[in-house]
């Protein structure tokens, strides 16, 4: 809430200025001074909606650089800055055999002080490292520990949607390196036990003498939508990448900062 | 750098070398960790990397290979991983004295002061936010993205590699088959690091960086992530070329390099060589010693260890969590143990059954 001043005693400039914090509109946008003292300074993170998933207070050894590294946040950064700049890429992309390779060569060449497919690029790169190195600070600090062992395993999931969507977008420029990259990754599913054709025990899934569990019918091709990997692919993998993941990510981060603070904020000593 | 210099380097980055080499020097890091740490010896050492690196640029194919744009964030992330091992070691050594002394660890000094989340919290992340947007700014102006020919499934590259995150597991390809470099073992990653809050039931260094009061833990993940993961990215981006053979950091592709294949089952060691009667027809009498070997392996190892070696652990961790915990470590261990088999011995599989695409 604003503080109401005596207006006479003010200049010109002032009194305009306060005209304007204290209309209708000033006050319903900020519904508190500038945060400088205790309170005000818990308002603005609590009836934030954004910021109220921090608390309004925090041990101040959880604040330190030098023990979370910056990581988890990087990585939320990352996340959030390869959302927007894919948004801007699929404006230029289409996921279609015909037309996907040309759309980057377009992307490159064509379009005036065009870096959206290095931020995306390098983005997504940095992120699995950051990742990785946030895993490795919550493990050295021990911080997987009660009452965190459920956000671990939240983590873990993260781990695996960041690589998963990175992975999917490799395939999308459809040049030779993402076709072949994407073809030695794929292939493995073939070998997957029991659901994969090429897999051990795939042979027990018969129906008499029709083999279940084929090139045709496996879970390579469950990945892949074909023998190949081919335009269905090429949709597939789009639409995971730029739909399917990350709104799973996405719930799962917001699930993963909830319990950060539910599980009493940044893990220090007892 | 002299010819000699480039030619030693090359052998010793050798597979079977180079692991070793790495073994050795990441347990003696966790050993000394309290002498190498110290800022002076750590910068001593960044200096050092950083000479070498500038000195190996002078080779054309060093050159090309680090330059790969692709290849670029793998050689800054050596560096940043670098500099992190060295931070949290750093601190463990600090945290390590001070517990000594009966001080607590530093983190310990300042966690029951409170601070208001805005502006302290919030003005770290705005800033932070702002350095990496203009991190990657530069980095994209830099670095341009990489496109090849239009994808063709005719012309096959060579070599043909995986996204770079993913190397580890190619790597793996060499010493196991797919279904269990490329199925079985990335689900026991994801499954083992979710098991590990459950099994890890040491109750001190929960918030603070320490290697003293939790050896074991430390040691057998950054075993795992530094040496069985970051260290197989490494060798896939920069020393495997055509048709996965190994290559130098100085030594240039060449296609036609010969690798002789002279791998050899278990069975036919057993059958063959050792026995000389030929391998049976049929299967089961054929892989019956390997089959004994992996099933002594995860089954007798186990209640040994746990009497010995794991003693005191076992009895903290009970039946359950301990089989869990050992079976997680005898497959990461066995990772190992099959690259050396394949480096001494050129042992191919411990068991093979084509017949029904199983092979160990
Ligand atoms: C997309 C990926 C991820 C994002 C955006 C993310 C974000 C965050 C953030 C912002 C924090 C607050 C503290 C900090 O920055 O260190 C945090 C804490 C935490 N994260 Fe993550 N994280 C991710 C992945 C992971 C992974 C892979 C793991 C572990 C396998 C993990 C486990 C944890 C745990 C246990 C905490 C609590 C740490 C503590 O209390 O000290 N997270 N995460």
């Amino acid at each position: 809430m604003a503080e109401k001043t005596p207006v006479k005693a003010k200049s010109a400039l002032a009194q305009a200025w306060a005209m304007v914090t204290d209309s209708q509109i000033w006050t319903s946008l900020i519904r508190h001074g500038y945060p400088e003292d205790a309170r005000t300074r818990s308002l603005a993170v609590l009836t934030n909606v954004f910021l109220h998933l921090h608390p309004a207070k925090m041990r101040k050894s959880g604040l330190r650089m030098r023990y979370t590294w910056c990581m988890g946040g990087l990585s939320f950064f990352l996340f959030l800055s390869l959302t927007v700049t894919g948004l801007l890429l699929m404006f230029y992309y289409r996921p279609t055999a015909e037309y996907a390779f040309s759309d980057i060569v377009y992307l490159r060449e064509d379009i005036p002080l065009g870096i959206m497919r290095e931020l995306h690029r390098w983005g997504a790169h940095a992120m699995v490292i950051t990742v990785w190195l946030h895993m490795m600070r919550v493990f050295l600090t021990g911080s997987y520990k009660p009452p965190r062992e459920f956000n671990w395993g939240i983590g873990v999931l993260l781990l695996v949607l960041t690589l998963l969507l990175s992975f999917t977008g490799y395939l999308l420029p459809w040049d030779q390196l993402a076709i072949w990259a994407i073809t030695v990754g794929t292939n493995m599913a073939r070998a997957t036990p029991v659901v994969g054709y090429e897999g051990p025990l795939a042979q027990l899934l018969k129906l008499g003498d029709i083999a279940l569990v084929h090139a045709g019918a496996d879970a390579r091709y469950f990945l892949t939508a074909g023998r190949l990997i081919g335009a269905q692919t090429l949709l597939r993998f789009y639409v995971l990448h730029c739909v399917g993941i990350p709104l799973a990510a996405t719930v799962l981060m917001a699930v993963h900062f909830w319990r950060v603070r539910k599980d009493g904020g940044i893990s220090g000593p007892m | 750098m002299p010819e000699f210099v480039k030619l030693a380097i090359n052998a010793l980055t050798a597979p079977s070398i180079f692991v070793t080499l790495a073994i050795l020097v990441f347990f003696a890091s966790l050993k000394f960790y309290r002498i190498w740490t110290r800022p002076k010896f750590a910068l001593g050492l960044l200096v050092a990397s950083i000479l070498f690196f500038l000195i190996s640029i002078t080779d054309a194919h060093f050159q090309w290979i680090v330059s790969q744009p692709d290849n670029v964030p793998i050689m800054a992330m050596l560096y940043v991983v670098g500099f992190f091992y060295w931070l949290s070691l750093r601190q463990a050594a600090i945290n390590d004295e001070r517990i000594e002394q009966g001080k607590g660890p530093m983190e310990a000094e300042e966690t029951n002061d409170r601070v208001h989340v805005w502006p302290d919290l919030v003005y770290t992340e705005f800033i932070a936010s702002i350095l990496g947007t203009a991190i990657l700014i530069i980095w994209s102006i830099l670095v341009k993205a990489p496109l090849e020919q239009p994808a063709s499934l005719t012309r096959t590259p060579n070599p043909s590699k995986a996204p770079w995150y993913f190397l580890g597991l190619q790597e793996m390809l060499v010493y196991f088959d797919p279904w269990l470099a490329g199925v079985v073992l990335p689900s026991l990653i994801v499954v083992g690091l979710m098991a590990v809050p459950y099994i890890d039931k040491n109750p001190k260094g929960a918030g603070y960086f320490t290697l003293k009061e939790r050896p074991f833990a430390v040691g057998g993940f950054l075993f795992g992530f530094l040496v069985l993961w970051i260290l197989l990215v490494f060798n896939g981006t920069f020393l495997r070329g055509p048709n996965w053979n190994f290559f130098g950091p100085y030594e240039d592709w060449d296609v036609h390099k010969l690798v002789p294949l002279v791998n050899v089952n278990l069975s036919e060691f057993i059958y063959v060589k050792w026995l000389g009667t030929g391998l049976p027809a049929s299967w089961f009498w054929r892989e019956l010693w390997g089959i004994l070997l992996v099933i002594g392996y995860l089954t007798i190892l186990p209640p040994i260890l746990a009497k010995t070696l794991f003693r005191t652990m076992y009895a903290r961790m009970g039946f359950l969590r301990y089989n869990v915990m050992i079976q997680l470590l005898l497959i990461e261990f066995s990772m190992v143990i099959k690259m050396y088999l394949r480096w001494t011995v050129n042992l191919k599989y411990i068991i093979a059954i084509p017949e029904f695409f199983f092979n160990i």
